[in-house]
């Protein structure tokens, strides 16, 4: 490799984030066993919650060393939703967390606020219709973008108002089945983003296509950044994600630490 | 009639919390075998096998015929109270704390001459029922109380350290929102525990008996999750000190076997719930429970597992839940011998396959969880250490100590 | 039963106590050696010349007699170790008798001996039997106070004596220990003291109860011609019985070993209670006294507090001159050792060497001796009648 400088593209944008112009919004839950994971049916496998264990805490076990065994399943917290997560992309090209081209985890956001029809219904859906307004607004969604759903559902810090489960299954919102493809087809989306613990509406299983935003994304090759926070810093264009899952071979998805750079 | 049991009182805390101290635990290996006839509550003595004489105290020969033949078996258990005492004055420390203490000589009805502990009730010359109970060492000891149950004989403060009485104490159900739980609930209510907490894993799933145990009176409700560390640490800290009865109502069962359901994240599940849930819960609410052995006439007295009766024989039909409570049985004998010298008894459950949507598949006879619950805590009540309930549990016992093989082979259950 | 041969030629001598202490940092060996050299000076010989030697100790543990000898520097020809606690006194003196008759022994020590260091007490307890572990230490670990106030309690029922009956055989003990130097207890008592004292194990009360201490009893047993060329002062056997676990039937003890055999034991002396002049039995607890003076004949079963009631018990002036240093109850219990105070006592008394005070007149000497509550009732059962020697 040559020992080049910098053009300076790099250093006017560290200079941003150190020096303002640039904010960096955190936009990740914090990992603690309290963090919900996806509600299935018992009979089904089931992911492991997070969970830690102390190894040493200056004592005993390691007189100068503090850390913790950590073990959770893939799709923990905020997390990255990969295509070989879904069946309708496990054989795609690419299709895995170590095998994603890295310049994917860098993307264009766009956020759409559903704020006040999700407090009116837990089970809204994201319509084209709604998408098209947005676009009115704030200007069409460029391709390779996220395109993101902010509820402010993640301000349920109650586990149980987060999951917001009843006898007919969880409640809580997302795409609406006719959405999804028209994110793909239409405006090549990278993925779809949302505050709720998974990308999908929590009633999606009943959907003439079940789990669209699993099934469709994934089966194009796009992901999935569900159990985001945070949304409300985040205007409606203009804001770079970066999202790297672990490299976990033939990961289906990982935690992930989202974070955004907005210009301000 | 018995003195009525005090009430508790709250905990003053300027005074010093008496320290646990052990009954003299000496025994002779004949001796041991009272043992397990009380952690059973069966009332059996050695019989010979050639001239059939009843033998006490246990020993290794026919005292008649010298046959060195003799065998456990369930005997009659009346007597006549013949002579007692009260003392006032013991060479142990351990009665030292709890004179007067009352002590008889009973004449069985099979003429043995038995030294025992006295209820209160009892009168010299007249009638008595005698019982093999374990001290708070868990070492076996002959009780005797008035022939006909006296109201309230449950309160006699003596015979009460050999016991697991949950009145006026408080206790833990672990994993509460089961039917078991509910059950467990309104047993110890039924038996005046002093309060209930209900350890909730999971708020998010709903649970219709949950529901029930919020209308009972005298219970709380808390977060844990056995598979959590920092939860339990949490509970014990909010807690710990008062919780005199654990019920550990750990469950997590899933159908299948080893290569023919092969899954190691159902096993991992099973071995987290069951094995570490265990071990999390005995770490962070044992040491305050032992230390809390002889606090007072209402102390912590008990650690109860309710385990399944594969722990005991693998059912290949449920191989990695049975494996799971294997561990778990195992721990608990751990815990049972590091509880000891706190005077905390570890006792076991030992269950049947119970009426649920895990045992949906599983042919009848299957246990009601209520009334599961309720002779659970009746065992726990009379001073039990193993508790089986349901022809099943009792079936792989008696086969086990028959054939360990042949129930291996053919548990069918 | 095959006919017993007699007693005769064997002469009883030179009584010794190593006096007693509450508590002592000394060891059973201690006791045991300055028994043996009390025997010696007491008889004027030396070491050598004890060819015999019977001891009984609960303390000595792990060494029996034998770790003994190598201790004293002893060789003897003839060793027992009699672990029949409060029984062995007369065990020993028959043993012993035996020996010196087969010529098996020329001199033979006897010697009951216990240290009480301040946990000895509560270890002996607590690791008496293997049926007092199994099956009667876990219950209240009062160790002999639990089971006497068993035969205490049964007793009273039973034959309907009274607190005041005990009583009496306690304060005529306690003054007949008033002179004795080496006695624990020296005040004299009295009935309310008594009958109010502090409750120990219902209705044991505490001067019921002998207080365990540290200490040593011993004699010699030699033939007469030996202690005549010694010039020593002694004492003949008139006869001996032992008997072990006897009536197990009985459900709660109310007789013992002597009622089994109290027709022989007279038969050998040819003589009837009425011949007695002075009595020591084993007194741990009042009521064995009064199992020992009725199924030895001075009166019917039961009727015990009636007799005591009847007759005087002191040394000084008494008409049933009883434990006539004291016994136990006021001296103290030296373990073993308290199992040989009749033997010494009564030697004491037959040829005037007492220490407190002297029984006039008296030619016969009966004592008693009962030990070993190895489960819910004493199994060791001994007595003996010892006869004045110019008598």
């Amino acid at each position: 490799m040559s020992k080049r400088r910098s053009n300076g593209l790099l250093n006017s944008l560290l200079g941003a984030i150190t020096g303002g112009g640039v904010r960096v919004v955190d936009l990740t839950m914090t990992l603690d066993q309290k963090v919900p994971t996806i509600v299935l049916p018992p009979e089904l496998g089931q992911s492991w919650p997070f969970r830690l264990e102390e190894i040493s805490r200056y004592d005993h076990r390691g007189p100068n060393t503090y850390w913790n065994n950590m073990s959770c399943g893939e799709h923990t917290g905020t997390h990255f939703d990969a295509p070989i997560h879904w069946i309708s992309g496990k054989d795609l090209p690419d299709n895995a967390t170590d095998t994603i081209p890295p310049e994917m985890f860098l993307a264009h956001a766009c956020v759409v606020d559903c704020t006040l029809e999700a407090e009116k219904d837990p089970d809204y859906l994201l319509t084209i219709q709604k998408v098209e307004e947005w676009e009115e607004e704030n200007g069409k969604i460029p391709p390779r973008s996220w395109l993101v759903m902010r509820t402010d559902w993640s301000m349920k810090f109650d586990p149980v108002e987060y999951l917001n489960l009843d006898d007919t299954g969880a409640h809580t919102p997302g795409p609406h089945m006719d959405l999804v493809p028209w994110l793909i087809e239409e405006r090549d989306v990278v993925g779809f983003g949302c505050e709720a613990v998974g990308t999908d509406a929590g009633q999606a299983q009943h959907f003439n296509i079940p789990f669209p935003c699993h099934h469709l994304m994934h089966g194009h090759g796009r992901f999935g950044l569900p159990a985001l926070t945070n949304l409300d810093k985040l205007p409606p264009q203009g804001s770079l994600f970066i999202t790297p899952p672990l490299k976990i071979r033939q990961g289906s998805g990982s935690p992930v630490r989202v974070l955004a750079l907005v210009e301000e | 009639m018995t003195t009525p049991l005090p009430k508790p009182k709250r905990k003053d805390p300027v005074k010093r919390t008496r320290k646990p101290t052990m009954p003299p635990g000496n025994r002779s290996r004949e001796a041991q075998g009272l043992a397990s006839m009380a952690a059973r509550g069966r009332f059996a003595l050695q019989t010979c096998a050639d001239c059939g004489a009843v033998q006490y105290p246990p020993r290794q020969i026919c005292r008649e015929c010298l046959s060195g033949d003799l065998h456990w078996k369930d005997v009659d258990n009346g007597g006549t109270l013949l002579a007692e005492t009260t003392l006032q004055h013991s060479n142990d420390l351990f009665f030292r704390d709890r004179l007067p203490w009352r002590l008889g000589v009973v004449r069985s009805d099979l003429d043995l001459s038995m030294v025992v502990h006295l209820a209160e009730d009892c009168v010299p010359g007249e009638r008595v029922r005698l019982s093999i109970g374990l001290d708070r060492a868990g070492n076996a000891v002959m009780a005797a109380r008035p022939e006909k149950p006296s109201s309230g004989e449950e309160d006699d403060l003596q015979l009460r350290e050999m016991t697991f009485d949950p009145k006026n104490r408080r206790a833990l159900i672990v994993d509460g929102k089961t039917e078991l739980g509910l059950g467990f609930a309104k047993a110890l209510l039924k038996r005046d525990a002093r309060a209930i907490f209900v350890g909730v894993a999971q708020p998010w799933k709903a649970s219709p008996y949950l529901d029930e145990i919020r209308k009972l009176e005298k219970v709380t409700i808390y977060d844990l999750d056995v598979t959590d560390t920092d939860s339990v640490e949490e509970l014990a800290a909010t807690i710990g000190d008062k919780v005199e009865i654990m019920i550990n109502n750990s469950y997590h069962l899933r159908p299948g076997g080893l290569m023919d359901r092969f899954d190691i994240n159902v096993a991992h599940d099973e071995m987290e719930i069951h094995y570490h849930g265990l071990m999390r819960l005995a770490g962070l609410f044992g040491p305050v429970m032992r230390s809390r052995g002889a606090d007072g006439q209402h102390g912590a007295v008990a650690w109860l597992n309710v385990l399944s009766a594969y722990a005991m024989v693998n059912n290949p039909e449920l191989g990695t839940y049975s494996a799971s409570q294997a561990a778990a049985l195992s721990l608990s004998q751990c815990l049972r011998a590091e509880m000891t010298h706190g005077g905390v008894r570890v006792v076991n459950a030992f269950l049947g396959p119970i009426e649920d949507e895990w045992h949906q598949l599983a042919l009848p006879p299957k246990l009601d969880p209520i009334v599961t619950a309720d002779r659970i805590i009746k065992g726990l009540e009379r001073g039990q250490e193993d508790i089986p309930i349901g022809a099943v549990a009792e079936e792989i016992i008696e086969r086990l100590s028959e054939n360990p093989k042949e129930i291996e082979r053919a548990i069918r259950l | 039963m095959a006919k017993r041969q007699g007693y005769e030629g064997v002469a009883v001598c030179v009584p010794v106590t190593v006096p007693y202490t509450r508590y002592s940092i000394k060891s059973a060996h201690w006791f045991c050696g300055r028994a043996l050299a009390g025997l010696i000076k007491g008889a004027g010989i030396d070491k050598n010349e004890v060819d015999g030697m019977c001891v009984s100790s609960f303390t000595l543990a792990p060494d029996t007699a034998v770790g003994l000898t190598q201790h004293l520097g002893m060789s003897p020809r003839w060793l027992d170790h009699i672990p029949m606690g409060g029984a062995s006194g007369g065990v020993a003196l028959r043993r012993a008798t035996r020996a010196i008759q087969a010529g098996d022994a020329d001199i033979i020590a006897c010697i009951g001996a216990d240290t009480n260091h301040v946990d000895t007490f509560r270890q002996t307890v607590a690791t008496f039997s293997q049926f007092a572990n199994d099956a009667v230490y876990p219950y209240g670990s009062g160790g002999p106070n639990s089971s006497f106030a068993f035969l205490t309690d049964h007793y009273m029922t039973e034959f309907g004596a009274e607190r005041e009956d005990f009583g009496r055989v306690c304060l005529a003990q306690r003054q007949n220990a008033l002179p004795v130097a080496h006695a624990m207890m020296k005040r004299p008592l009295s009935m309310d003291e008594y009958l109010n004292a502090r409750l120990i194990a219902e209705p044991l009360r505490l001067f019921d109860c002998v207080m365990p201490c540290a200490g040593a009893e011993a004699f010699l047993v030699m033939s007469i011609d030996r202690a005549k060329s010694l010039g020593l002062d002694y004492v003949e056997v008139m006869a001996t019985i032992e008997r072990h676990n006897a009536f197990p039937e009985d459900p709660v003890q109310y007789r013992a070993g002597w009622a089994v055999d109290v027709e022989d034991f007279y038969g050998q002396a040819g003589l009837g209670p009425e011949d007695i002049d002075l009595m020591q039995a084993y007194d741990d607890y009042p009521v064995i006294c009064f199992m020992q003076i009725e199924d030895l004949g001075f009166c019917g079963k039961g009727d015990a507090a009636r007799f005591v009631r009847e007759r005087d018990l002191t040394a000084e002036c008494g008409d049933f001159p009883f434990n006539t240093s004291g016994g136990q109850l006021s001296t103290g219990q030296a373990g073993a050792g308290g199992g040989y105070i009749g033997v010494v006592e009564t030697l004491r008394q037959l040829t005037d060497q007492v220490q407190g005070h002297q029984v006039e007149n008296a030619r016969h000497g009966l004592a008693a001796f009962f030990g070993m509550i190895n489960y819910d009732r004493g199994l060791c059962t001994s007595a003996i009648i010892l006869k004045r020697a110019d008598a």
